[in-house]
């Protein structure tokens, strides 16, 4: 066992140096594997990071200043190119994409691996499942989260559902969906939703929503190897807004794994995507008006979430807050709080708050008053410290 | 369809002044398309249709001020402001709007089909679509219930040979799309000729009333790209474009028809420019001056008797306890 998962590391070193696939199968017949499974064994031992097929972003080399459309493009270059397996598809990818993610891709892997579908989210969805059942990696592309709800039987019913219904013979883990999701200031009801929280409640599928660039170059690749299917949900509104220092290299930002964007005391603050970046204005503000000193925790990944990080952190603050531009009832923010309350019942100082969207349909003209902004959350975040 | 034209260029206008937020998919060039419909129609008969809704709204009735406004988000909109460009409504024209999801509106349509045969009126109901729609499972849904059980229903696709920027044969692996319906009839007609699509909707009703269900592929063109956001030229050349406006525009053709058959003067058709440009202004001065709907409507209408609920705006000096 040892040695097989020393080969598999093995096979994988010499994959990021440049070998093909074929050229692999070829060494794995012959005496040549033994020499450089010994020596990749050696090398695991040695340095166990190195042994793993991306490491984490400090590794990755020098950092280019990029968008998070420009990121995302990066991820899936690089998991295209690694892999003649993987496929991206969907409406509109092949020149490009609505939003210019998939851009550059088609030219330099081809039209059987880069291709546009018909208007036809069930059927792409279905499709890609298929295609993940016989082992490939497809990332199909939802054109916006909101048009998501046809394939919603896919995902749930056979996508999350292949590895257990067949005892493991199949499954569907090479699957990866992408949606854009989220307010940008003039989507109305089908371009601005976050559906994030139905898709949490089906076991079998992951879950994951970057909040920067530099996280979704990480996240994705993580997603796009990750055994199991995914759903990515990007921000749109952060698409071209979102500009950070992203490592040119190969990464990976494990799932499951929360993120601590900012060490404190007084309160806990968990957010995804989007609304991280307003997490992070909400504490300036109570900061400098009323020194009170918020942790924010980015979740990243909702399903499986990292209550244990959340846990430790209001074992410390005693105050929790959670914040999603989706409706409040039944959003993932309920999740996160009835999992605290049970875990973290005695160590709390107030009730944990959730400062989330109404419960109404997105709207149009009425978006300003619908969404969790830095102004509501700055508000729960005092009323909750001040709570005695 | 003087009207609808200048209708959707001065919408064009306003989206660039940003007066107009959102998404905005306009109509010209696909005018004939409405007129010719509605000449073939009553108003007791139900339409329902896409996005690209702002002249079929119109023609079923509604005025200019209530479009303008309604995508300004103004409370004099058709739907109070609360839709936007893509959910134009007028219930007592029975057109059952304006809908965002592609596709989404053709199930619909067979419903209300089923409504008109159960309550034996003599209307049909009409369900407007377009090349992009054609390929959606649901569309297959419908036809094969309104085939089923003789539904008066008739499946209108409105090709414009587009799908926001995918050909119809990159798309589509049969773009003759009134074949479709493969059990269902079907009809093609040039969407751009406004006397060949009134007889065509003419027959198609008469099929609907007696016979059941079938397609009407109307061939149709747009000028503008698939909404504000799209310029329309990356996917098809300016010739292109510029060949339809030339060859084969609706109001040109009209035009024409009314000038050489002696129908009309020039004169007539200088008055009729002049006064849809003095409706136009009108309806948009009004629209302008129409105030943004009040903040409780954030919360009205999510069901039918709100469930009472404590709002706040912007910042905590406004809360809003709202009716039980």
């Amino acid at each position: 066992m040892a040695l097989a998962a020393a080969v598999r590391r093995g096979m994988q070193a010499q994959l990021w140096g440049g070998l093909l696939q074929s050229q692999l199968r070829g060494l794995a017949s012959s005496a040549q594997l033994q020499q450089s499974a010994a020596a990749a064994a050696a090398a695991a031992e040695a340095s166990p990071a190195a042994a793993s097929p991306a490491g984490p972003p400090e590794a990755a080399g020098r950092t280019v200043k990029m968008n998070l459309c420009a990121a995302v493009n990066d991820a899936l270059h690089i998991a295209m190119a690694e892999d003649s397996r993987t496929l991206c598809f969907g409406e509109d990818v092949g020149f490009g994409g609505v939003f210019m993610c998939s851009r550059g891709l088609q030219e330099r892997f081809g039209r059987d691996r880069v291709f546009n579908t018909p208007l036809s989210e069930q059927g792409i969805v279905g499709f890609a499942i298929g295609a993940a059942a016989e082992g490939f990696r497809p990332v199909a592309e939802i054109q916006f989260a909101d048009y998501i709800f046809p394939a919603f039987d896919q995902i749930t019913n056979e996508a999350a559902k292949y590895r257990y219904r067949s005892g493991a013979a199949y499954n569907v883990g090479g699957l990866t969906i992408r949606a854009p999701y989220g307010a940008v200031g003039h989507g109305g009801h089908y371009h601005s939703q976050s559906p994030e929280a139905f898709f949490t409640h089906i076991p079998g599928v992951k879950v994951v929503m970057p909040s920067g660039p530099r996280e979704a170059k990480g996240l994705l690749l993580a997603s796009i190897r990750e055994p199991d299917p995914v759903i990515f949900f990007e921000a749109k509104m952060l698409y071209r807004t979102a500009v950070e220092e992203v490592p040119e290299g190969d990464y990976e930002i494990p799932l499951g794994q929360a993120r601590t964007v900012q060490q404190g005391s007084d309160i806990t603050l968990v957010g995804w995507g989007q609304q991280v970046r307003v997490l992070e204005l909400a504490a300036k503000e109570v900061q400098d008006q009323d020194k009170i000193s918020c942790e924010i925790l980015d979740l990243r990944t909702l399903l499986p979430w990292d209550a244990d990080a959340v846990e430790a952190s209001v074992r410390k603050t005693g105050r929790l807050l959670v914040s999603h531009e989706a409706p409040i009832t039944s959003g993932f923010g309920a999740e996160v709080v009835s999992t605290i309350a049970d875990r973290c019942f005695w160590s709390l100082e107030a009730p944990p708050a959730r400062v989330c969207g109404y419960d109404t349909p997105f709207p149009l003209v009425f978006e300003p008053l619908y969404l969790p902004t830095a102004r509501r959350v700055a508000e729960a975040i005092r009323r909750t410290v001040t709570a005695t | 369809m003087y009207l609808l034209r200048r209708m959707e260029i001065t919408s064009d206008m306003l989206y660039k002044a940003k007066a107009i937020r959102g998404f905005c998919h306009l109509y010209d060039g696909q005018e004939a398309v409405v007129v010719g419909m509605e000449a073939a129609l009553e108003k007791t008969d139900s339409v329902i249709t896409s996005y690209r809704d702002h002249a079929t709204h119109v023609m079923r009735g509604g005025s200019v001020l209530e479009v303008f406004a309604e995508l300004m988000g103004r409370v004099d909109g058709a739907s109070k402001g609360k839709g936007g460009s893509m959910h134009l409504y007028r219930r007592q024209a029975n057109f059952f709007g304006g809908q965002g999801i592609v596709g989404a509106q053709t199930p619909l349509g067979a419903g209300l089909a089923l409504a008109h045969q159960y309550n034996q009126d003599g209307g049909v109901a009409v369900t407007l679509y377009g090349d992009g729609a054609a390929n959606q499972g649901q569309l297959f849904e419908a036809f094969n219930m309104a085939a089923l059980w003789d539904l008066p229903c008739i499946f209108v696709c409105e090709n414009n040979h587009y799908g926001m920027g995918t050909a119809e044969w990159r798309a589509a692996k049969s773009p003759s799309y009134f074949t479709r319906g493969d059990y269902m009839p079907g009809m093609q007609c040039d969407g751009m000729d406004v006397l060949a699509v009134r007889q065509a909707f003419a027959f198609a009703k008469k099929h609907a009333l007696e016979k059941g269900p079938m397609i009407l592929e109307v061939d149709t063109y747009r000028y503008h790209g698939h909404s504000m956001s799209d310029p329309g030229s990356t996917y098809r050349s300016r010739d292109e474009i510029s060949s339809i406006r030339q060859k084969r525009d609706p109001l040109e053709h009209a035009r024409k028809l009314l000038l050489d058959g002696g129908l009309a003067e020039v004169s007539d058709i200088k008055a009729i420019e002049r006064d849809v440009k003095k409706q136009i202004d009108e309806g948009l001065g009004q629209a302008k001056a129409s105030p943004h709907p009040p903040m409780e409507d954030l919360w009205a209408n999510i069901w039918k008797a709100p469930l009472g609920a404590e709002m706040r705006g912007i910042d905590s000096s406004h809360k809003q306890r709202l009716p039980q």
